[in-house]
């Protein structure tokens, strides 16, 4: 370890401000580079999944209202 | 009927987009009026002063004669895309290498040579000193062909889009840096007395490799701009 | 060797292999990130010359040639999904751009701020500076001509032309920036060389420079999963995964 204690360690005799903002910036995109593509997959995953549940809970209801409707208009 | 030989294709596609721009002799003045105004802005933004203004002058002419290419470039393919022009051209036997080719010329033409027949002019307004003039000429007659040829490729990419307009200069600019770089070089090295050959040589090398590549892409661009 | 590649061209497959690559990958990055940044900020002697403010090259370096070189995998993906038509080649250029963009921009604001305590000013217009924010503009052309076309198909191969194009003009912009630079090179500002950097200072950079390789690895292996999913929405294995993630 390089530093004596946590103040020299954050203040890095007056280049700590730079130092410490460069990784800040460094981590905040690391983490969105990270995040995003993830989010984006849930998002997807989600709505395919409320899709999925929409058009198979519907069987017992909309599927026949459709049925009927074609049946309607064909006679 | 026989399908014309690849030269005398080019030739008729050359000499259509030629008579096509001058019949419309506004849209060929466009440019050149652009470039006056833009060189009337600098001495109103920088100051009159005679020495700093030729100081800044290669840097200015050059900038704006990238511009006023970067602006025409937008419309190179743009009215046979929309009324289907192109399509016919893809169809034919012709390889599209050359027929780019040609559009390509005929922009530079109408653009980039008419801008260094009058640089000069402007080269004066800005107190460019005499000895730079030649330079400047030379090295827009191939600096622009290279921009005309690059700014195709842009061209072909976004002709199939509703709003290309800033998009092509978004993409093309980058590309254009080089020949600012190598063109301010040749006529600031005339000013200061020093040989401006070797600049225009690697912009003459810049002209050969552009010929070589940019058709290509061009080409490959359109295809995928018609059948978007 | 072929069935490799076939299955390469199956999303499916890739779907399957990325997750569990990155089921190991992504932690040993993050672990590695974190050691390098520990051993470089904690464990490495300050700079005789610059104190400090050195310590910033264990992120400025690493990203500055991790994002030079993601343009030459997404410029390789865009050629080989031009010449042979692999879909994932395409999904691969294209999840590629925001990447190697935003560790551009990275390598930018960390030189940025390197800059201020070492030269005194934020920006110089440097060859090599120069020749990143040239860079940027050519990713954010990418991904701006990306967003510009409605059909998804048309835009890819567009942006692979582009890449392409940009492939053979990063050399040439970057010797004539070089040049441009030695020509108009300001007295004021003298660079240090490179090659006095002390090994003690050397194996935490290469550590970092191997872990910003998987970290674009990494986020380059879950932006083309999501870019999978979202253009396989209408097959009936992403709808099956769709299902058992969504019970």
């Amino acid at each position: 370890m390089y530093f004596d204690s946590l103040e020299a360690l954050l203040y890095m005799d007056g280049h700590g401000g730079f130092v410490w903002a460069a990784y800040a910036i460094t981590l905040v995109v690391i983490v969105a580079l990270l995040i995003a593509p993830r989010r984006r997959q849930k998002k997807l995953l989600a709505q395919l999944a409320g899709e999925l549940r929409r058009e198979r809970g519907a069987p017992s209801h909309s599927p026949t209202a459709v049925e009927g409707d074609t049946h309607a208009s064909g006679s | 009927m026989s399908a014309p030989s690849v030269p005398a294709f080019c030739m008729r596609l050359l000499r259509r987009q030629l008579v096509l721009a001058v019949r419309r002799p506004v849209e060929i003045g466009n440019p050149l009026l652009f470039f006056a105004m833009v060189v009337a802005l600098f001495p109103l933004g920088l100051g009159p002063a005679p020495d700093r203004l030729a100081d800044f002058a290669p840097g200015i002419l050059w900038i704006i004669a990238l511009l006023s290419n970067l602006l025409t470039s937008d419309a190179v393919f743009r009215s046979d895309f929309d009324d289907g022009s192109l399509e016919q051209l893809l169809l034919s036997p012709q390889p599209l290498y050359f027929s780019v080719f040609a559009y390509v010329c005929a922009h530079w033409l109408v653009t980039g040579l008419l801008l260094a027949l009058v640089s000069p002019v402007f080269a004066l307004m800005l107190n460019l000193p005499v000895a730079g003039i030649a330079a400047l000429f030379f090295s827009l007659l191939l600096g622009t062909a290279v921009l005309s040829l690059v700014g195709g490729i842009g061209a072909a990419l976004t002709v199939g889009l509703k709003r290309g307009g800033m998009l092509i200069s978004l993409l093309i600019l980058p590309l254009y840096m080089p020949v600012l770089i190598f063109g301010t070089a040749a006529v600031k090295a005339a000013v200061d007395g020093a040989p401006a050959g070797p600049y225009l040589a690697i912009l003459g090398a810049m002209l050969s490799l552009a010929i070589a590549l940019a058709p290509i892409a061009t080409a490959a661009g359109l295809r995928i701009s018609v059948d978007a | 060797m072929w069935t490799f590649f076939h299955k390469l061209g199956s999303p499916p497959w890739l779907y399957g292999i990325s997750g569990s690559i990155l089921r190991y990958l992504l932690p040993l990055t993050l672990l590695g990130l974190v050691v390098g940044a520990v051993w470089g900020l904690l464990y490495t002697s300050p700079d005789f010359r610059q104190g400090n403010s050195y310590r910033i090259i264990y992120i400025h370096v690493p990203s500055a040639v991790v994002a030079l070189a993601g343009y030459y995998v997404m410029a390789t993906a865009g050629a080989v999904s031009l010449i042979w038509k692999m879909k994932m080649a395409d999904i691969a250029m294209k999840s590629c751009a925001p990447i190697g963009a935003a560790l551009t921009f990275v390598a930018l604001v960390t030189g940025a701020i390197w800059g201020k305590p070492t030269w005194g000013t934020w920006w110089v217009w440097d060859a090599r500076i120069t020749s990143m924010l040239i860079l940027l503009f050519l990713y954010l052309g990418v991904i701006a001509l990306y967003e510009a076309y409605d059909n998804k198909e048309a835009a890819s191969k567009a942006c692979a032309v582009l890449s392409l194009v940009g492939t053979v003009n990063i050399p040439i912009i970057y010797k004539s920036v070089d040049w441009w630079y030695s020509l108009h090179q300001p007295a004021s500002i003298k660079f240090t060389g490179e090659s006095t950097i002390h090994p003690s200072m050397l194996y935490p950079l290469l550590l970092m420079i191997i872990c910003f390789y998987a970290l674009f690895t990494c986020a380059l292996l879950m932006n083309m999963r999501s870019e999978i999913l979202s253009r396989e929405r209408r097959t009936k294995w992403v709808r099956k995964l769709a299902a058992g993630e969504g019970n």
